[in-house]
């Protein structure tokens, strides 16, 4: 149940793209055509569902508060928590590289078409922000990692495959000129986000959805108390 | 500006108009718009920017003759993570609290695609004087568009700007709020950060028609 849970919050509640804008870069770029987006989305989940339990283990056997205490009581004071960053970008490199080797293997037509974008994995946000949401939010369990993992990479998946298509098809309308492009897969984007913000109450009915969503807790602003901000909410609601 | 040539001040000016690393080459989008919905957390991370790119683009500029290019991808990544790890551990010792706000986006200032690019495109083939001022100069552009979604969400979404409340307290009705003037608490959500970007490329290109792509 815990499982499941965190799947379908991973894919829709906090949507990697829609909720917290991580993999914008290759996002924007590779999804002029369904089907390099496919490939491109295909390997985002194959990566962050190895990276993520990888680093889990980094960060539970080496990096966190304490965590050397497998070695002898005397290391038990250790917090080499400051190295994450470096660690876990080299182990997300280092995966790629190997993802990089199998595609050319088994899929010469896929490494083609994927071209340039799959060494880009290694600096896509998507990847280095799983493993450091994984990190901050304190997921407890090896087989969770894994699940939280393999969830984002799906929601990454299914956002591109999404203005993949869109953007295949908006091509016979007529946009404004200086839109055209950029521009209007922006607009498109942050619609589609508004859409993603109602599964918000998916899985609590509604009651705690300002705090599922990790951008609201970087929202307000920093002296609003709580009173303060629920007063905020009453006011938007009279309104209404 | 005797001490800039004329190619120099190119690469400085470029970036912040008609080469915007954000609205023009599509780069580092992903820290850019999770953070904007105060100037504060704004002017920060544009602040960190500038350090880790004008920095590394020096480091990298003076080792390009020695980086086998193989695994130049992963020398990249520790320079940039080794200057992230200090500008993270600045932050935790001075401010903390918005060091908390950011979150894990310090961090994904290593995959900011902006700092990727210019190594590639430039610090791998360019004098360390020359990189130090393409890495400021696109770092300058990125921190100006952040700085742009930034003030006007904070202004439309909380009335405040730095957290100074300059539209009057929504309160207790003073100054704008007297007039029925309520905050819009969409432009906080991340939604409206992606449409404000938006409409930013929308004026640039309306008053630059040679930026407008065919479709």
């Amino acid at each position: 149940m815990e499982h499941l849970e965190l799947f379908f919050k991973s894919i829709f509640i906090d949507n990697m793209v829609f909720a917290t804008f991580l993999g914008m870069c290759s996002y924007l770029a590779v999804s002029k055509k369904v089907s390099t987006a496919v490939g491109l989305g295909a390997a985002v989940i194959f990566v962050l569902a190895v990276t993520v339990p990888l680093n889990w283990l980094l960060d539970q056997y080496i990096l966190r508060d304490g965590a050397l205490a497998w070695l002898g009581p005397e290391y038990a004071d250790y917090d080499l928590s400051f190295l994450s960053f470096i660690l876990f970008i080299a182990t997300i490199a280092t995966m790629v590289q190997l993802v990089e080797i199998v595609v050319e293997k088994f899929s010469p037509s896929l490494y083609n078409s994927l071209g340039i974008f799959l060494p880009l994995i290694a600096v896509n946000c998507a990847i280095l922000g799983g493993s450091l949401f994984m990190q901050s939010r304190d997921i407890q369990t090896l087989g969770l990692a894994t699940t939280y993992g393999i969830g984002s990479g799906i929601g990454w998946f299914l956002a591109i495959l999404a203005i993949a298509a869109i953007r295949e098809k908006i091509r016979y309308s007529n946009v404004p000129a200086p839109l055209r492009g950029l521009g209007i897969t922006f607009i498109i984007t942050g619609l589609m986000a508004i859409g993603f913000m109602s599964f918000g109450g998916m899985l609590t009915g509604g009651d705690e959805e300002e705090e599922t969503t990790p951008v609201a807790e970087v929202a307000p602003v920093k002296e609003m108390s709580k009173e303060a901000s629920d007063e905020l909410v009453l006011t938007t609601n009279e309104k209404e | 500006m005797g001490l800039l040539s004329k190619k120099d001040q190119k690469l400085i000016l470029d970036p912040l108009a008609d080469d915007n690393p954000i609205t023009i080459q599509v780069l580092g989008i992903c820290s850019a718009l999770a953070i904007t919905a105060q100037l504060k957390a704004s002017i920060v991370m544009a602040v960190s920017v500038i350090f880790v790119l004008g920095i590394g683009n020096v480091v990298i500029s003076l080792m390009r003759n020695i980086i086998p290019s193989k695994i130049r991808i992963i020398v990249q990544l520790v320079v940039v993570a080794t200057l992230v790890i200090i500008v993270d551990q600045v932050l935790k010792a001075y401010a903390y609290t918005l060091s908390k706000e950011l979150s894990v986006f310090v961090g994904l200032i290593i995959t900011n695609c902006i700092i990727m690019g210019r190594f590639e495109a430039f610090a791998l083939g360019n004098g360390p004087w020359r990189s130090f001022l393409d890495g400021i100069g696109n770092a300058l552009g990125y921190g100006v568009i952040l700085i742009i979604v930034g003030f006007f969400r904070e202004l439309f979404g909380s009335g405040t700007l730095l957290g100074f409340k300059v539209l009057g307290d929504p309160i207790e009705k003073t100054g704008l709020y007297a007039t029925g003037y309520e905050n819009n608490g969409f432009m906080l959500l991340s939604p409206m950060a992606l449409i404000v970007v938006g409409l930013i490329i929308w004026v640039q290109r309306s008053r630059n028609k040679a930026l407008i792509e065919e479709n």
